[in-house]
């Protein structure tokens, strides 16, 4: 099994990706591609993580990012939360075992899972802003990003952030940029461990079947492979040592899907709304054709004479307001 | 009273809260009857202008089959920045539309009977409907459909309005925002055809909210009991409690 960390310097053109390969390109089409990419992954094997956030590091230095000096909350959690700087973000839980007894401390690097059908990219209303891969890297294409947000309800695990300063959004790209030239993540090759790697999902899958055996024969009787059906899948997966409850592991979702409410939105409200709309402007056209205007008639305005004749609240008339002719 | 028995019916009970500040009734050959005040129509009008650039910029970013729209703001991104101050300066303005017409918008006895008789209402036989004020059932529909659309609107738009408050809800609370926003939208483009094809059809209206006034055969025809308020008790600030006008 090859774990695509520290490939050869030589790039790997078979593995060449760019716009030719997109499956999905967000608010519009995409032919479809002349060939399929072997499908990626991501492994972050929990048991292994140190906490040493090399990881975190190596994004920010990887994508050039800088990161404000923030403050100490009393947790190792650096920054609080996921920026537009922090693309990858080491989340610390202490967590007492019921069953033992024993604290826990579970270290799950976050970030974007890349969903096979992700919901950032169901929800996205800019043409091309968000893409998906053959091989299932999502990607966010800042230039066609208008910043209003709509990723951030559409995503099920709640990680693209709206920069405040370009009014973009940035999450984790799977370094696609490295990928494209047959290089794994940055933050795999950090990892001292190897608790972070990359490689085809088939492999991937293979390499945590392992761990999992492993985990098992030292009495982690319910580790298990975090690739959430839910969204089909995530090109982002875990190895968890408690994988009956992923939410312990900072809020993991035990079942992640697109929310309901985000595919009313995006589906049903979309259709029914034209549809509503339409009908109204139909109606109008179709009733003025049937009944014409209603209009005043020569007995409506001699009425309104008669009544007015003795009106005492009347104001004699302006002549410039006579329109009759 | 004058008129008391027209056409065989009783002529209802008017007084001067039937009447508007700033309407008013003027009688030479013909008659004309002021409706609105320059700055109602001002403030309609910016109503309106804003009200039409929200659902442009909207619909751009609501289906991408719109988004071409979005060049008319130049760019997705200025839709996206703009669209919320558009909303903010709606919001303000229908306010002052809402001070202006709420209290003669508020629902009559006559408006039940007016509505039950919505098919007489499509077929233009106004005779068989009863006589109505200065609004009938369907425009007070608009106003309130509007006076609640507009709420809603702007709660959930401000929830969503990613620049300054979106940090402040959850991600459950901003699709609720989301869903309800795009939804209500529809709603208030639909009220909006309604209200925009019933100033059309019923012709001499638009009349009432560019030049201000109508013409007395129109508000005869479609206002009957303001008529008569205003030709009982005329301007209705300027009328002395005994019917007689005040001197001009």
């Amino acid at each position: 099994m090859t774990i695509n960390v520290n490939p050869p310097v030589a790039p790997d053109t078979a593995m060449q990706m760019g716009p030719q390969d997109y499956i999905r390109r967000s608010a519009s089409s995409v032919p479809a591609p002349a060939r399929q990419l072997e499908a990626v992954a991501k492994l972050i094997d929990v048991s292994k993580c140190i906490g040493c956030k090399a990881c975190q590091s190596a994004c920010l230095e990887w994508n050039d990012l800088r990161e404000e000096v923030g403050v100490n909350a009393g947790v190792y959690d650096n920054p609080h939360d996921l920026t537009p700087n922090t693309f990858t973000l080491m989340r610390f839980t202490e967590w007492v075992n019921p069953e033992t007894d024993n604290l826990e401390w579970l270290i799950r690097k976050d970030g974007c899972m890349h969903c096979a059908d992700p919901g950032c990219l169901k929800a996205c209303p800019a043409p091309g802003a968000i893409v998906q891969y053959s091989n299932g890297v999502v990607d966010f294409v800042k230039e066609n990003c208008i910043g209003c947000g709509y990723c951030v309800k559409g995503c099920p695990f709640d990680i693209p952030r709206i920069s405040k300063v370009d009014n973009r959004s940035y999450k984790c790209t799977l370094c696609s940029d490295r990928i494209a030239v047959g290089q794994g993540p940055a933050c795999a090759k950090a990892c001292p461990t190897k608790a972070i790697v990359f490689g085809t999902k088939e492999e991937m899958k293979a390499h945590a079947a392992e761990r999992i055996e492993d985990l098992k024969s030292r009495g982690y009787a319910n580790a298990g492979l975090y690739d959430p059906p839910g969204v089909g899948g995530t090109h982002v997966m875990y190895v968890l040592h408690h994988a009956d409850k992923p939410s312990i592991y900072a809020g993991l979702p035990d079942d992640p899907r697109i929310s309901p409410l985000v595919e009313a939105w995006k589906g049903v409200t979309k259709y029914a709304g034209f549809a509503v709309m339409g009908i109204a402007a139909a109606a109008g056209v179709l009733h003025m054709a049937i009944s014409g205007r209603n209009r005043v008639t020569v007995e409506d305005d001699e009425e309104a004479r008669r009544l007015t004749a003795v009106a005492p609240g009347a104001a004699p008339l302006d002549p410039s307001k006579e329109t009759l002719s | 009273m004058t008129d008391s028995t027209l056409h065989g019916r009783p002529a209802p009970q008017v007084t001067k809260a039937d009447i508007d500040r700033g309407d008013r009734l003027h009688v030479g050959r013909e008659v004309v009857v002021d409706r609105y005040t320059k700055w109602a129509r001002v403030n309609h009008w910016i109503t309106a202008i804003s009200l039409i650039l929200l659902a442009l910029s909207g619909l751009a970013l609501f289906h991408p089959s719109l988004y071409w729209l979005t060049a008319l703001f130049g760019g997705g991104q200025w839709t996206r920045a703009i669209h919320p101050w558009i909303g903010v300066v709606l919001f303000v303005s229908f306010a002052g539309l809402f001070i202006r017409f709420f209290r003669l918008n508020l629902p009559r006895r006559e408006d039940a009977q007016w509505a039950a008789h919505i098919g007489d209402v499509l077929k233009g036989d106004e005779e068989k409907l009863p006589e109505v004020g200065k609004y009938n059932a369907g425009q007070k529909f608009v106003f309130w459909a509007m006076s609640i659309l507009i709420t809603i609107l702007i709660v959930s738009g401000l929830a969503v309005w990613e620049r300054y408050f979106s940090q402040y809800l959850t991600v459950p609370q901003l699709r609720v925002a989301m869903l309800v926003h795009s939804m209500a939208a529809v709603a208030i483009i639909c009220v909006w055809i309604i209200h925009v094809y019933a100033a059309f059809w019923v012709e001499g209206t638009l009349r009432a909210m560019t030049r201000g006034n109508v013409s007395g055969g129109w508000a005869w025809r479609h206002h009957r009991k303001w008529l008569r308020a205003l030709a009982t008790y005329g301007k209705r600030d300027d009328q002395s409690p005994d019917g007689r006008g005040p001197a001009t």
